[in-house]
């Protein structure tokens, strides 16, 4: 990697530390800047008077601002959340405890969504023009214009409630891993189609981009098979972009995970941060949707880092901007 | 006039296809719901009428009732009224300042150029819909909370395209004219810049408006954007998820109505694109 990369490395470096301070200091004037008295807004009618005067301690609410903002960054920085206002447990252990879960839907949600996207796309690339292209082509655009929590709706209408197929509601027993599995396909597919049609439609247009290339026509002029030409040559090539449109969409993913874990009622970090809403916990709340800033902004940045890995031209355009 | 007969010269480009042609008769039904939504709809949509709940499509109640006995089409009716006020506000925001920015980071120097790009990439990869929900977890659910995240999220969308726009048209020969005649900076960027790069930007805002009807169906569906019982299409499938074991009915119409019109909006929005410039908005 030359001094390009370099520039690319530590402006994509610059970019993430900003947007995970940027969330922190965001969630700090939240805490800061709430009408009235912060520990009766922040704790809800639940706390105790005494609960109440240890939080104000603890968080400092009751030092000045510069002192607070500075408390509150060294605790995050040393892995303290906070404490949860109704059980007194660490906000870090609660987090810890869903996280999983969480990770487990949206990864099962991407993986899907490459494993159906990709060969969705290639068939329609190499029958272009053909009927399943046109249809495809429509289908894409319904599964990318419909949001997930209205798919995981109709989902669980058909699947659950009018034929019986699978099970709905929560996680599943976590003993049984072929019952978590089962409760895992519903979420997983409602998160997943969207990306499915995104993915399909991307490799299809990037793959008919890179068969119109003159290396592609010279692969072929020299009598290479049409599946090594496809598959070796138009299929690596055309995978970049897909790569990169994973890692913008991770956000988006977890924003969706947000709703789909509460339409099946299944644990996570998205059913934890609305449950805290719902009873008014704000330290959870701040807590979790940091948790799930760092997530997004970690795999941005993987994911960044290796489509420049694969894509050299990219490093070397230098602004981190270059990669969308 | 110039103007007006391009865009109809676009708009009926856009519609030559079927999948455009299908998205216009759709945008086309909920903009005059929206617009005409108390001529359009049969009954109050607050109306209640608890001994008829759950009741199936009618004569009466076309689509049938929700759990209180209101009538269920006249409430999708208004909730066009709902997402089309909230979509088009927020995307007035991000139209706004984002063209703004756009245009500053254009005409600045490249320091300054840098710092502009630097805070697109930055709110661009914000988890804002996450972020949302902290703050309204704070100041409570509000309609107004979400037009602003929303508008503030997509700002970057259209700065960026404003000022690919407007660096293409930089030194363009009728700026240099209008440089050595001495127009002042703001007379050359309102009068002239403005004008020329407007068409891909509202190509853009109507491509973002069923991005901004999911989000806000989204929230209102966690109960933390539109509060009931204003009829959001959101509130609405909320209601019927609540009662889904009494009846499917109110569920299915109201998710289907969402699906359909952001559906809808999608395919217009992209026919409007392959219209007027195929490479835009590439990054959604």
């Amino acid at each position: 990697m030359g001094a390009g990369g370099a520039r690319y490395l530590a402006g994509r470096l610059l970019t993430s530390l900003l947007i995970v301070f940027g969330a922190m200091l965001l969630l700090f004037a939240l805490s800061a800047l709430v009408p009235g008295d912060p520990a009766a807004t922040l704790l809800g009618p639940q706390a105790t008077p005494e609960f109440a005067a240890r939080f104000v301690r603890e968080m400092g609410l009751d030092r000045p601002l510069h002192e607070r903002l500075w408390l509150f960054l060294s605790n995050v920085l040393t892995g303290n959340l906070g404490v949860d206002v109704l059980s007194g447990r660490p906000v870090a252990g609660l987090v810890l405890s869903v996280l999983p879960s969480t990770v487990i839907l949206t990864f099962s949600a991407i993986g899907l969504a490459v494993l159906a996207g990709v060969p969705l796309g290639i068939f329609a690339a190499t029958h272009r023009g053909s009927v399943a292209d046109n249809v495809l082509a429509i289908l894409s655009v319904a599964f990318i214009a419909v949001p997930s929590f209205v798919v995981a709706i109709l989902l669980l209408l058909v699947f659950s409630l009018w034929l019986d197929w699978l099970p709905v509601l929560g996680g599943g027993d976590a003993s049984d891993p072929i019952d978590q599995a089962k409760r895992l396909i519903l979420p997983a597919l409602a998160l997943a189609l969207g990306w499915i049609g995104f993915i399909a439609r991307l490799v299809r247009s990037s793959m008919l981009e890179v068969m119109a290339e003159p290396y592609i026509r010279t692969a072929r002029a020299y009598g290479l098979p049409e599946r090594i030409v496809t598959y070796k040559y138009a299929l690596k090539n055309a995978c970049i972009p897909t790569l990169a449109i994973l890692g913008l969409g991770i956000g988006r993913l977890l924003g969706g995970a947000v709703l789909v874990e509460i339409v099946f009622a299944r644990p996570g970090l998205g059913r934890l941060i609305y449950d805290a809403i719902s009873v008014r916990n704000f330290p959870v709340v701040q807590g979790s949707v940091l948790v799930v800033v760092v997530l997004f902004v970690v795999v941005n940045l993987l994911v960044d880092l290796s489509y420049a890995a694969i894509d050299p031209r990219l490093r070397d355009q230098g602004r981190g901007g270059a990669a969308r | 006039m110039k103007a007006l007969r391009d865009a109809a010269a676009v708009l009926r480009a856009a519609c030559r296809s079927f999948a455009g042609a299908l998205g216009a008769v759709i945008v086309l039904l909920v903009m005059v719901a929206a617009l005409f939504a108390p001529w359009v709809a049969t009954h109050d949509p607050d109306a209640l009428d608890i001994l008829n709940r759950f009741a199936g499509p009618s004569a009466a109640h076309w689509l049938g009732t929700d759990h209180l006995g209101r009538d269920l089409y006249s409430r999708l009716v208004h909730g066009a009224s709902v997402a089309m006020a909230v979509a088009l506000s927020a995307i007035a925001i991000a139209l706004v300042t984002g063209t703004t920015l756009g245009l500053l980071a254009a005409w600045l120097p490249p320091r300054g150029e840098a710092a502009v790009l630097i805070l697109f990439d930055i709110v661009a990869a914000f988890p804002s819909l996450v972020l949302a929900l902290a703050i309204v977890a704070v100041f409570g659910p509000s309609t107004l909370v979400v037009v602003v995240i929303v508008g503030l999220t997509l700002t970057p969308h259209f700065g960026r395209v404003a000022r690919a726009q407007a660096l293409a048209l930089r030194s363009a020969p009728f700026l240099e004219a209008e440089r050595i005649l001495g127009a002042s900076l703001g007379r050359i960027l309102l009068r002239h810049v403005l004008p020329n790069i407007l068409g891909p930007l509202i190509v853009l805002a109507s491509m973002d408006i069923p991005v901004v009807i999911a989000i806000e169906a989204g929230l209102s569906f966690l109960g933390l954007g539109v509060r009931p019982p204003l009829a959001s299409w959101g509130v609405l499938i909320q209601d019927g998820y609540q009662y889904l074991s009494d009846s499917w009915i109110p569920v299915l119409v109201s998710a289907g109505a969402l699906a359909v019109a952001t559906l809808g909006f999608t395919l217009f929005g992209e026919a409007l694109r392959d219209a007027v410039d195929p490479r835009l908005g590439r990054d959604r």
